[in-house]
Protein backbone atom coordinates (compact mmCIF):
# COMPACT_ATOMS: atom_id res chain seq x y z
CA UNK A 1 0.00 0.00 0.00
CA UNK A 2 2.25 2.76 -1.23
CA UNK A 3 0.17 5.47 -2.86
CA UNK A 4 -0.68 8.50 -0.73
CA UNK A 5 -4.46 8.31 -0.97
CA UNK A 6 -4.55 4.73 0.19
CA UNK A 7 -2.38 5.62 3.16
CA UNK A 8 -4.93 8.29 4.07
CA UNK A 9 -7.85 5.90 3.64
CA UNK A 10 -6.09 3.30 5.75
CA UNK A 11 -5.22 5.87 8.41
CA UNK A 12 -8.83 7.00 8.63
CA UNK A 13 -10.22 3.46 8.73
CA UNK A 14 -9.53 3.22 12.46
CA UNK A 15 -12.19 4.72 14.78
CA UNK A 16 -9.67 6.03 17.33
CA UNK A 17 -7.70 7.78 14.60
CA UNK A 18 -10.91 9.22 13.14
CA UNK A 19 -11.71 10.54 16.61
CA UNK A 20 -8.24 12.04 16.99
CA UNK A 21 -8.62 13.77 13.62
CA UNK A 22 -12.06 15.09 14.61
CA UNK A 23 -10.62 16.59 17.79
CA UNK A 24 -7.68 18.12 15.96
CA UNK A 25 -10.08 19.97 13.63
CA UNK A 26 -10.79 22.20 16.64
CA UNK A 27 -7.24 22.96 17.71
CA UNK A 28 -3.69 21.65 17.88
CA UNK A 29 -2.95 19.42 20.85
CA UNK A 30 -0.02 17.69 22.50
CA UNK A 31 0.24 13.90 22.64
CA UNK A 32 -0.71 14.02 26.31
CA UNK A 33 -3.80 16.11 25.60
CA UNK A 34 -4.80 13.80 22.78
CA UNK A 35 -4.33 10.71 24.94
CA UNK A 36 -6.25 12.03 27.97
CA UNK A 37 -9.80 10.90 27.05
CA UNK A 38 -8.73 7.43 25.92
CA UNK A 39 -8.22 4.38 28.07
CA UNK A 40 -4.99 3.51 26.30
CA UNK A 41 -1.29 4.14 26.87
CA UNK A 42 0.57 7.17 25.58
CA UNK A 43 2.56 4.71 23.54
CA UNK A 44 -0.57 3.44 21.78
CA UNK A 45 -1.64 7.00 21.00
CA UNK A 46 1.84 7.77 19.69
CA UNK A 47 1.50 4.83 17.34
CA UNK A 48 -1.82 6.16 16.02
CA UNK A 49 -0.23 9.58 15.54
CA UNK A 50 2.64 8.02 13.62
CA UNK A 51 0.17 6.43 11.19
CA UNK A 52 -1.61 9.76 10.75
CA UNK A 53 1.73 11.52 10.28
CA UNK A 54 2.91 9.04 7.66
CA UNK A 55 -0.34 9.55 5.77
CA UNK A 56 0.34 13.29 5.73
CA UNK A 57 -2.74 14.03 7.81
CA UNK A 58 -0.93 15.54 10.79
CA UNK A 59 2.38 17.24 11.44
CA UNK A 60 4.30 18.04 14.61
CA UNK A 61 5.78 21.43 15.09
CA UNK A 62 9.43 21.71 15.97
CA UNK A 63 8.65 23.44 19.24
CA UNK A 64 10.79 21.11 21.34
CA UNK A 65 8.87 21.55 24.56
CA UNK A 66 5.29 20.85 23.52
CA UNK A 67 5.52 19.49 19.98
CA UNK A 68 1.81 20.05 19.39
CA UNK A 69 0.12 17.93 16.72
CA UNK A 70 -1.41 19.89 13.87
CA UNK A 71 -4.07 18.63 11.45
CA UNK A 72 -3.31 19.18 7.76
CA UNK A 73 -6.85 20.16 6.93
CA UNK A 74 -6.21 20.46 3.19
CA UNK A 75 -5.27 16.79 2.84
CA UNK A 76 -8.19 15.75 5.00
CA UNK A 77 -10.62 17.89 2.99
CA UNK A 78 -9.41 16.49 -0.33
CA UNK A 79 -10.13 12.93 0.80
CA UNK A 80 -13.48 13.65 2.40
CA UNK A 81 -14.57 15.63 -0.67
CA UNK A 82 -13.81 12.70 -2.96
CA UNK A 83 -15.66 10.25 -0.76
CA UNK A 84 -18.61 12.58 -0.29
CA UNK A 85 -18.94 13.25 -4.02
CA UNK A 86 -18.87 9.51 -4.72
CA UNK A 87 -21.45 8.96 -1.99
CA UNK A 88 -23.73 11.64 -3.39
CA UNK A 89 -23.60 10.11 -6.85
CA UNK A 90 -24.51 6.73 -5.37
CA UNK A 91 -27.33 8.32 -3.37
CA UNK A 92 -28.73 9.98 -6.52
CA UNK A 93 -28.72 6.59 -8.24
CA UNK A 94 -30.44 4.96 -5.26
CA UNK A 95 -33.13 7.65 -5.23
CA UNK A 96 -33.95 6.78 -8.83
CA UNK A 97 -34.04 3.15 -7.68
CA UNK A 98 -36.43 4.18 -4.86
CA UNK A 99 -38.78 5.58 -7.52
CA UNK A 100 -38.59 2.41 -9.61
CA UNK A 101 -39.32 0.30 -6.52
CA UNK A 102 -42.28 2.53 -5.61
CA UNK A 103 -43.69 1.97 -9.11
CA UNK A 104 -43.30 -1.77 -8.66
CA UNK A 105 -45.27 -1.50 -5.41
CA UNK A 106 -48.04 0.44 -7.15
CA UNK A 107 -48.27 -2.27 -9.79
CA UNK A 108 -48.60 -4.94 -7.14
CA UNK A 109 -50.96 -3.34 -4.69
CA UNK A 110 -54.67 -3.04 -5.08
CA UNK A 111 -56.03 0.23 -3.74
CA UNK A 112 -56.39 -1.34 -0.32
CA UNK A 113 -56.45 0.28 3.11
CA UNK A 114 -53.32 -1.28 4.46
CA UNK A 115 -49.66 -1.13 3.76
CA UNK A 116 -49.06 1.47 1.13
CA UNK A 117 -45.36 1.97 0.75
CA UNK A 118 -44.43 5.16 2.48
CA UNK B 1 -18.70 1.13 10.98
CA UNK B 2 -17.29 -1.77 9.01
CA UNK B 3 -19.93 -4.21 10.17
CA UNK B 4 -23.61 -3.77 9.62
CA UNK B 5 -26.07 -4.36 12.41
CA UNK B 6 -29.80 -4.16 12.72
CA UNK B 7 -29.87 -1.01 14.84
CA UNK B 8 -28.09 1.07 12.22
CA UNK B 9 -30.34 2.52 9.54
CA UNK B 10 -29.04 3.56 6.16
CA UNK B 11 -31.77 5.93 4.97
CA UNK B 12 -29.02 7.46 2.82
CA UNK B 13 -26.07 5.78 1.18
CA UNK B 14 -23.05 5.20 3.43
CA UNK B 15 -19.61 4.64 1.91
CA UNK B 16 -16.45 3.21 3.36
CA UNK B 17 -13.10 2.56 1.73
CA UNK B 18 -11.89 -0.82 3.00
CA UNK B 19 -8.68 -0.43 5.03
CA UNK B 20 -7.19 -3.80 4.07
CA UNK B 21 -8.05 -4.47 0.44
CA UNK B 22 -8.65 -2.08 -2.50
CA UNK B 23 -12.39 -2.11 -2.14
CA UNK B 24 -15.30 0.16 -1.35
CA UNK B 25 -18.33 -0.75 0.75
CA UNK B 26 -21.71 0.86 0.29
CA UNK B 27 -24.89 0.44 2.33
CA UNK B 28 -28.42 1.64 1.66
CA UNK B 29 -31.85 0.61 2.97
CA UNK B 30 -34.86 0.43 0.65
CA UNK B 31 -38.63 0.30 1.15
CA UNK B 32 -38.89 -2.96 -0.74
CA UNK B 33 -38.56 -6.70 -0.41
CA UNK B 34 -35.32 -8.48 -1.37
CA UNK B 35 -37.23 -9.95 -4.31
CA UNK B 36 -38.18 -6.49 -5.61
CA UNK B 37 -34.65 -5.19 -5.16
CA UNK B 38 -33.28 -8.19 -7.03
CA UNK B 39 -35.77 -7.65 -9.85
CA UNK B 40 -34.82 -3.95 -10.13
CA UNK B 41 -31.24 -5.15 -10.68
CA UNK B 42 -31.91 -8.10 -12.99
CA UNK B 43 -34.78 -6.88 -15.20
CA UNK B 44 -33.14 -4.78 -17.96
CA UNK B 45 -36.19 -2.53 -18.41
CA UNK B 46 -36.19 -1.66 -14.72
CA UNK B 47 -32.40 -1.48 -14.43
CA UNK B 48 -31.99 1.01 -17.27
CA UNK B 49 -34.42 3.38 -15.56
CA UNK B 50 -32.15 4.05 -12.60
CA UNK B 51 -28.54 3.10 -13.35
CA UNK B 52 -27.29 6.11 -15.33
CA UNK B 53 -26.54 9.56 -13.95
CA UNK B 54 -29.38 12.08 -14.15
CA UNK B 55 -28.10 13.85 -17.24
CA UNK B 56 -27.49 10.64 -19.10
CA UNK B 57 -29.43 8.39 -21.45
CA UNK B 58 -28.74 4.73 -20.75
CA UNK B 59 -29.49 1.84 -23.05
CA UNK B 60 -28.95 -1.87 -22.71
CA UNK B 61 -26.82 -3.39 -25.43
CA UNK B 62 -26.74 -6.92 -24.09
CA UNK B 63 -28.31 -8.47 -21.01
CA UNK B 64 -28.28 -11.97 -19.58
CA UNK B 65 -28.47 -11.50 -15.83
CA UNK B 66 -28.15 -15.03 -14.48
CA UNK B 67 -25.28 -17.14 -13.22
CA UNK B 68 -22.58 -17.25 -15.95
CA UNK B 69 -24.41 -14.60 -17.98
CA UNK B 70 -23.01 -11.29 -19.18
CA UNK B 71 -24.07 -7.70 -19.84
CA UNK B 72 -23.17 -4.52 -21.65
CA UNK B 73 -24.86 -1.15 -21.37
CA UNK B 74 -24.10 2.26 -22.78
CA UNK B 75 -24.53 5.65 -21.14
CA UNK B 76 -24.63 8.66 -23.42
CA UNK B 77 -23.35 11.91 -22.00
CA UNK B 78 -22.93 15.08 -24.07
CA UNK B 79 -23.12 13.04 -27.25
CA UNK B 80 -20.37 10.67 -26.13
CA UNK B 81 -21.06 7.00 -25.44
CA UNK B 82 -19.56 5.36 -22.36
CA UNK B 83 -19.94 1.59 -22.33
CA UNK B 84 -19.79 -0.73 -19.32
CA UNK B 85 -19.65 -4.49 -19.49
CA UNK B 86 -19.06 -7.58 -17.45
CA UNK B 87 -20.11 -11.07 -16.53
CA UNK B 88 -22.25 -12.50 -13.74
CA UNK B 89 -20.35 -15.24 -11.85
CA UNK B 90 -23.35 -15.69 -9.58
CA UNK B 91 -26.95 -14.49 -9.41
CA UNK B 92 -29.12 -15.90 -6.62
CA UNK B 93 -32.18 -14.82 -4.61
CA UNK B 94 -30.34 -12.35 -2.42
CA UNK B 95 -26.99 -11.88 -4.11
CA UNK B 96 -25.54 -10.67 -7.40
CA UNK B 97 -21.85 -11.06 -8.17
CA UNK B 98 -20.63 -9.32 -11.30
CA UNK B 99 -17.46 -8.15 -12.93
CA UNK B 100 -17.51 -4.49 -13.92
CA UNK B 101 -15.41 -2.80 -16.58
CA UNK B 102 -15.53 0.64 -18.11
CA UNK B 103 -14.59 0.06 -21.73
CA UNK B 104 -12.46 3.19 -21.70
CA UNK B 105 -10.17 1.31 -19.27
CA UNK B 106 -10.78 -2.32 -20.18
CA UNK B 107 -7.81 -3.65 -18.20
CA UNK B 108 -9.28 -2.45 -14.89
CA UNK B 109 -11.84 -5.11 -14.01
CA UNK B 110 -13.61 -4.77 -10.68
CA UNK B 111 -15.53 -7.51 -8.89
CA UNK B 112 -18.81 -6.30 -7.40
CA UNK B 113 -20.90 -8.19 -4.88
CA UNK B 114 -24.35 -6.99 -3.96
CA UNK B 115 -26.30 -8.64 -1.19
CA UNK B 116 -29.89 -7.92 -0.24
CA UNK B 117 -30.65 -8.46 3.43
CA UNK B 118 -34.29 -8.64 4.54
CA UNK B 119 -34.63 -6.31 7.55
CA UNK B 120 -37.97 -7.88 8.43
CA UNK B 121 -40.04 -4.67 8.41
CA UNK B 122 -40.73 -4.41 4.69
CA UNK B 123 -37.30 -2.96 4.17
CA UNK B 124 -34.23 -4.44 2.61
CA UNK B 125 -30.59 -3.49 3.06
CA UNK B 126 -28.34 -3.40 0.04
CA UNK B 127 -24.67 -3.98 0.80
CA UNK B 128 -22.42 -3.49 -2.18
CA UNK B 129 -18.73 -4.28 -2.19
CA UNK B 130 -16.57 -3.29 -5.17
CA UNK B 131 -13.15 -4.91 -5.22
CA UNK B 132 -10.73 -3.15 -7.57
CA UNK B 133 -7.55 -4.60 -9.02
CA UNK B 134 -5.28 -2.13 -7.23
CA UNK B 135 -5.38 0.62 -4.62
CA UNK B 136 -4.76 3.11 -7.42
CA UNK B 137 -7.78 1.68 -9.25
CA UNK B 138 -9.90 2.05 -6.13
CA UNK B 139 -8.82 5.66 -5.70
CA UNK B 140 -9.58 6.27 -9.37
CA UNK B 141 -13.07 4.87 -8.90
CA UNK B 142 -13.70 7.01 -5.82
CA UNK B 143 -12.52 10.14 -7.59
CA UNK B 144 -14.26 9.47 -10.90
CA UNK B 145 -16.80 12.14 -11.66
CA UNK B 146 -14.85 14.62 -9.61
CA UNK B 147 -13.77 17.83 -11.28
CA UNK B 148 -10.34 16.94 -10.01
CA UNK B 149 -9.52 13.39 -11.07
CA UNK B 150 -7.19 11.03 -9.31
CA UNK B 151 -4.08 12.08 -11.21
CA UNK B 152 -4.69 15.76 -10.57
CA UNK B 153 -5.38 14.75 -6.99
CA UNK B 154 -2.01 13.01 -6.72
CA UNK B 155 -0.35 15.99 -8.39
CA UNK B 156 -1.98 18.30 -5.88
CA UNK B 157 -0.90 16.09 -3.01
CA UNK B 158 2.64 15.91 -4.43
CA UNK B 159 2.72 19.69 -4.65
CA UNK B 160 1.51 19.99 -1.08
CA UNK B 161 4.20 17.56 0.06
CA UNK B 162 6.84 19.46 -1.92
CA UNK B 163 5.67 22.77 -0.45
CA UNK B 164 6.20 21.44 3.00
CA UNK B 165 2.50 22.05 3.58
CA UNK B 166 2.31 18.47 4.73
Amino acid sequence: MTDPLSRVFAALADPTRRDIVARLTEQDATVGEIAAPYDVSLQAVSKHLKVLEEAGLVTRSRDAQRRPVHLEAEVFDLMTKWIERYRQQAEERFRRLDAVLADMNDDLEQPAEEGTAS
Amino acid sequence: MTTTNTTTRYAEAAIEADPNVPGVHIWRDFDATPEQLLRAHTDPELFVRWIGPNAVNSRIDQWDCRTLGSYRYVCEHDGVDHAFRGTFPEVSDNKIVQTFTYEGMPEAIALETMTFEDLGDGRTRLHGFSLCDSFEGRDGMLSSGMDVGVHEGYAKLDAMLADGAV
